[in-house]
């Protein structure tokens, strides 16, 4: 059976089969290529503020933090405290949010005052997200075993030899509202 | 009667000039503690102070005083959706973050009422609770704490 597909993979006859081949592998590595570009553009500061939801409300307040400007001019954007950076998560990540492009569309959140009404909602699922993911995207910079105690204030290091170091809270449980605005904090733990 | 016109026109020409010629401007230049300054130049901004960063509570100088916040404080909010210093200072949670406790005249209003969470006139710290950097007093005074508080 195998021998006989490899005679006529052989055979000239195959030429078509060949070519047909080719041209699949080649669309592949266009379109894989593309697609991941697609994916990058997607993926940076100037394409999640090119809507005015975003770049009147939490851009402009995520400009007075440090992540935007600090003594070493390292810079967090968007994508990296929102979109995770393994493959697979991003695509997870990518496929829910075409539900904002949803609500892009549809005229959802239009005025700043909209935007205050669905904050709370829209940041309990980030706090969700990133508790889910012990604050993945905040350790992709901030390693733990990195922090330098020495250099950091005392309030710094008794919560984080305490509650970080034992492993019960997170990031986000202490730092919430470390790039935005907050909504109204009724109700929500330790505030 | 036409003579006297003119007489009267020449002097209060004379006075009007004199006058305008007399008021130049004062350019200020007054020494003060800041410097001197002139109105027609910019004097450059002070340096910028540091905030201290993390310190143990700094000393009272007098009975009520509002103690003085030895951290800094940026990017803390405090708005009507949050109050970032009751995360740490409020009873509830001050055990947990080492932050003293705020005490019982935050919880009263103006007419002695207690009431049982923090009293809006003493939602907004920073109203009266300031942060600290080393700079050295413009003036001398000499004032002294009081010596109950340990302060010396
Ligand atoms: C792209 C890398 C990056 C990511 C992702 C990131 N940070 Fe940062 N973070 C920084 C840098 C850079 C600084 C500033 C360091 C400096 O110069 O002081 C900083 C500073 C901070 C500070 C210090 C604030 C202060 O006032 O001193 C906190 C707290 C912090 N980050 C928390 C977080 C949290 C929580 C997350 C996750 C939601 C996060 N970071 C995600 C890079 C990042
Ligand atoms: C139990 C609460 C808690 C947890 C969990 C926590 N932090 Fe903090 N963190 C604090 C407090 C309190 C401060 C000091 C006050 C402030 O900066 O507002 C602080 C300060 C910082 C600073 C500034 C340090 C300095 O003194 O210069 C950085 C950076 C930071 N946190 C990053 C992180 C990261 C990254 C994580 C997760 C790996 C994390 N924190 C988890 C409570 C926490
Ligand atoms: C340092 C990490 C960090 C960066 C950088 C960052 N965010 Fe956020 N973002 C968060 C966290 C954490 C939340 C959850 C709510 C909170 O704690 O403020 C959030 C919440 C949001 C929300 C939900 C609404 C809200 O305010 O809670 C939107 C929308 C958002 N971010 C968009 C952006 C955009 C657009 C940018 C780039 C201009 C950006 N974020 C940059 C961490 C970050
Ligand atoms: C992350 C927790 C935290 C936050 C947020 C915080 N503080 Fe503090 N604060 C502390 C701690 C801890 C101390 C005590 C320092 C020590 O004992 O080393 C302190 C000390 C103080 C003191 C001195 C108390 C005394 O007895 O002398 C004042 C005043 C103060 N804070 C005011 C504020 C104000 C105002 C804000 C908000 C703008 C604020 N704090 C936010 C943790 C916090
Ligand atoms: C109207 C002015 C005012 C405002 C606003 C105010 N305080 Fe105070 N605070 C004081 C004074 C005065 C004292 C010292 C005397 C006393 O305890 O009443 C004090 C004392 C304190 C102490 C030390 C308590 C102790 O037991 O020694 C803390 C901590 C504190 N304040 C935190 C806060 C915090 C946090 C806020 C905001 C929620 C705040 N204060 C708002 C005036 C104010």
């Amino acid at each position: 059976m195998l021998k006989n597909l490899w005679t006529f993979l052989k055979s000239p006859n195959s030429a078509a089969l060949w070519f047909i081949l080719a041209i699949g592998f080649a669309g592949g590595v266009i379109f894989w290529g593309g697609f991941n570009t697609a994916l990058e553009v997607t993926n940076t500061e100037e394409f999640c503020i090119s809507c005015h939801e975003m770049e009147n409300n939490v851009y402009e307040e995520y400009r007075e933090t440090i992540h935007y400007a600090n003594r070493s001019g390292v810079r967090a954007t968007c994508p990296d405290c929102h979109v995770p950076k393994k493959w697979t998560d991003k695509i997870v990540r990518k496929i829910a949010a075409s539900k904002e492009v949803w609500g892009k569309l549809t005229g959802l959140i239009d005025t700043r005052e909209e935007f205050v009404n669905h904050r709370r909602s829209m940041a309990e699922r980030e706090w969700k997200r990133m508790k889910e993911n012990d604050s993945l995207e905040c350790r992709n910079c901030h390693n733990f075993e990195y922090m330098d105690f020495s250099e950091q204030g005392n309030r710094s290091v008794k919560m984080h030899s305490d509650a970080l170091a034992s492993g019960e809270k997170t990031c986000i449980d202490c730092h919430k509202g470390i790039a935005h605005e907050l909504p109204d904090m009724k109700g929500v733990e330790h505030w | 009667m036409k003579l006297l016109t003119l007489a009267i026109a020449v002097v209060s020409t004379v006075i009007v000039l004199s006058v305008t010629a007399q008021e130049t401007v004062n350019p200020g230049g007054l020494a003060t503690i800041r410097g001197v300054a002139t109105i027609d130049e910019t004097r450059p901004a002070e340096k910028l102070k540091r905030v201290i960063k993390d310190k143990n509570p700094i000393a009272r100088n007098y009975v009520h005083q509002p103690p003085v916040v030895p951290h800094q404080i940026r990017g803390y909010r405090v708005d009507l959706n949050s109050n970032k210093c009751l995360s740490c200072h409020s009873w509830k949670y001050a055990a947990e973050t080492g932050a003293t406790k705020i005490s019982l005249t935050h919880f009263e209003t103006r007419d002695g009422k207690t009431l049982s969470d923090v009293s809006p006139r003493r939602y907004f710290c920073s109203q009266c609770h300031v942060t600290q950097a080393d700079a050295a007093p413009l003036v001398d005074n000499t004032f002294e704490p009081v010596e109950s508080l340990g302060n010396e």
